[in-house]
């Protein structure tokens, strides 16, 4: 690897390893979790009448396996990958690093423990008790000092673009982490927000949609501007598009959380201020997905043979298309339908699974590769097999949950030729059923995807190291 | 790097991007300011305040449709001007009030089950959720709610005026196995709440720790050390499904909403 620089740079790269094996099995786990709860919906029999498996308790599990278990280790894998990269240098503390790969996956075991029994703050995407929230903080902070003082060192003139995508989550997800985790507790297991009612939604929606934005989006944008340009092996589109896209989401995204409570008790002019930013932030968020296509200008021919290309541009386009949808549901007319239903969660897992589980495996594939010093995965083909199976995946879940969800909100606001309301509650939950089936199988198709991409991962590593041993070139792990 | 960006670049995102402290300290000052101006408002707005004890809410009038000011106290119960002096002689239309203590322990379960994430208290003011619901949810409604429980997801109905809506034995059947009740729920059984015994010392530890939060506490005159006191035995031999059901039983029924006033500003 560092035999390709001018001046050979010892690279820190053995925590990414273990980050990127990381990422690829909470993958698997989180999805697989994911298709057990969505069953449960489809086939109420599977909560066994067991109190840790019903769906109130393990779709936070879900959650925060996905987003902040598989999501996690796949930003800070690549998060560390790109900053030693792009500075020439090698991390500013390897120890840190390493502490914030065990602190991360600490708070991931105990999350596992904690949410099935019920140890939970009732705060959406923010569940996780205030002993763990602390060492959240902790870890975090690790991280991004490491990651903040490994930009003061480089070596490199200029601070490259994902940089400032991932600086920025880092700061935000900080403000967010502290002001919505405030809490006092009752036990060690037990707390109450600081904030109540009105308050307390505002600030949990700054939080919940920040954590899209920053984490979900900023983060995973950070990977877009490295690993896009890396394999199609062509500069950033336009750097000046770049520019426009950090700040204008930087500063812009801040203010989406309020359209999450249209026509709630919040004063009307914070969900409007929301949704008529949201809208305005199409502009950047199509200027980035933009950017990142035109990327392939002139290098279009690859996709035909490069299947980890293929992750990076499909994953582009759910951007888009998210980024579309996002803004349209914030529109108060739209929202007044499309909130409380399916539509939203289609919405989320466009983002989750097209999105961001999309490019981090285009860039996951890349590492392997680089990592562990191969010229080709253990099986391409399965590559594009997993390639297909996710997008397939996502495409029938998004469309099962955009069928149910318009299905539903068009159900309970329908009323009668003689002005009663036609629907009883309960007639949209039994309409729902084919729909719950179809999105337990499109995630069930997802992740069969994912156990594609760990075997491959573990092969192609098991192959590496068979033929490092051979060369009997010491193993530096 | 290259001319490409001394040609693009403006000279201060070109000094930006060279000082790891400058772009520290403006990524940190840009991803500030909207959720402040969104967010420290509510704090202070007479319509998000909840102005407990202050009988003029920061001057906020609800007003009725011939425009006649409705009294505050009418929508917060306030202790000091209602004729019910404690929690127990409360009686619904008096106001907004904190929960009991065997509701407070429901709400904890309420809480432990997720079960908002199937069901939101939040009703929007609509005609269908007015036909299906009620009167839409109002500010004040949730202030005591620390750690708001409006959830985002109607897998199953919206709860927030469920308060009396059924009997306490339909809410134990629905509640033990929802299907013998309703065949095309999806909700998992929770027959398993009986056989819990409600956690006194944590409900009591919960009664203490909201009198003393920084932004909307239960006051100390209506939760009152003796009051507090008293909560044990209130909760002595209760399993969780008593407290669940009670905690149900005490939803959206606290302010008396008449037609044609606008309780909303």
């Amino acid at each position: 690897m560092a035999a390709t620089q001018a001046t050979p740079v010892k690279y820190d790269m053995e925590v990414v390893r273990w980050f990127t094996i990381a990422a690829a099995i909470y993958a698997v786990v989180g999805t697989l979790v994911g298709v057990y709860v969505a069953s449960e919906l489809a086939w109420p029999f599977l909560n066994f009448d067991l109190e840790w498996i019903t769906f109130g308790r393990l779709r936070p599990l879900h959650t925060n396996a996905v987003i902040f278990a598989f999501g996690g280790c796949a930003l800070m894998a690549t998060g560390f990958y790109i900053v030693q990269r792009t500075g020439a240098t090698a991390l500013w503390s390897n120890k840190l690093a390493w502490a914030t790969f065990w602190g991360w996956n600490l708070i991931i075991v105990l999350a596992v423990i904690t949410l099935p029994l019920g140890w939970t703050s009732g705060k959406e995407y923010a569940e996780l008790e205030w002993p763990i929230d602390i060492l959240i903080a902790v870890v975090w902070l690790m991280y991004g000092f490491n990651y903040i003082m490994t930009i003061g060192i480089r070596k490199t003139s200029h601070i490259y673009v994902s940089n400032w995508f991932t600086m920025g989550m880092i700061v935000m997800i900080t403000y967010l982490h502290v002001v919505n985790s405030m809490a006092i507790p009752v036990s060690m297991t037990n707390s109450f927000s600081i904030y109540s009612g009105v308050q307390d939604a505002m600030i949990q929606w700054w939080w919940g949609h920040n954590a899209v934005g920053f984490y979900l989006t900023g983060g995973f944008l950070a990977i877009m501007y490295y690993f896009v340009p890396k394999q199609a092996g062509k500069p950033v589109f336009s750097y000046r598009l770049s520019v426009l896209h950090f700040w204008a989401l930087s500063f812009g995204y801040v203010w989406l959380g309020a359209h999450h409570l249209q026509y709630t008790a919040l004063p009307d002019w914070t969900g409007s201020l929301g949704a008529a930013v949201s809208l305005a932030m199409i502009i950047p968020s199509w200027g980035g997905a933009m950017n990142g296509m035109m990327t392939l200008s002139g290098a279009w021919d690859k996709l035909r043979t490069d299947y980890i290309l293929r992750f990076l541009v499909v994953a582009l386009a759910f951007y888009a298309m998210s980024t579309f949808e996002g803004p349209v549901m914030s529109i108060k007319t739209v929202n007044a339908l499309s909130h409380y239903t399916d539509w939203t969660v289609g919405h989320v897992h466009s983002g989750a699974l097209g999105w961001m589980a999309m490019v981090a495996y285009g860039a996951m594939y890349h590492m392997v590769k680089k990592l562990w010093g191969v010229e080709k995965m253990y099986s391409e083909g399965l590559v594009n097999v997993h390639f297909w199976l996710a997008t397939i995946g996502t495409v029938i879940y998004v469309v099962a949950m955009w069928v149910s969800g318009i299905m539903q909100g068009l159900m309970w606001r329908d009323y009668d030729e003689y002005g009663t309301l036609t629907y009883t509650f309960v007639e949209s939950v039994s309409a729902m059923h084919p729909y719950y089936a179809m999105r337990a199988i499109g995630g069930l198709i997802f992740n069969i995807g994912t156990w594609i991409a760990l075997y491959n991962i573990v092969m192609t590593v098991r192959t590496a190291s068979a033929a490092r041993s051979a060369s009997a070139v010491p193993a530096n792990a | 790097m290259s001319d490409h960006d001394t040609l693009y670049s403006t000279k201060f995102q070109d000094k930006i991007e060279r000082s790891t402290l400058l772009m520290f300290v403006m990524t940190a000052i840009a991803v500030a300011i909207g959720g402040i101006v969104e967010i420290v408002p509510l704090f202070y707005l007479p319509n998000t305040a909840m102005c407990q004890n202050d009988p003029t809410c920061n001057n906020t009038q609800h007003k009725d449709a011939n425009g006649n000011v409705i009294p505050m106290d009418k929508i917060i119960w306030n202790p000091a001007t209602s004729a019910h002096k404690t929690l127990n002689d409360w009686a619904p239309g008096d106001g907004v009030r904190p929960y009991k203590p065997l509701e407070l322990a429901g709400r904890n379960v309420y809480i432990r089950e997720g079960c908002f994430l199937c069901h939101s208290q939040m009703i929007r003011p609509f005609r269908d959720e007015k036909d299906r619901y009620g009167h839409y949810s109002i500010a004040e409604e949730s202030m005591y709610d620390h750690t708001y429980q409006w959830g985002s997801k109607r897998t199953g109905p919206d709860l927030a005026r469920l308060g009396g809506k059924y009997s306490d034995e339909w809410h134990r059947r629905h509640l033990q196995y929802p299907r013998d009740v309703v065949p095309e729920s999806v909700m998992p059984n929770y027959f398993w709440l009986e056989g819990k015994s409600v956690d006194v010392a944590e409900t009591v530890q919960t009664m203490k720790v909201l009198t003393i939060m920084p932004f909307n506490p239960v006051p100390k005159t209506i939760y009152t050390d003796e009051y507090i006191a008293g909560a044990s035995a209130e909760l002595e031999g209760k399993t969780d499904m008593d407290a669940l059901i009670a905690y149900l039983q005490s939803l959206g029924n606290h302010v008396k909403f008449e037609e044609g006033v606008n309780y909303r500003d």
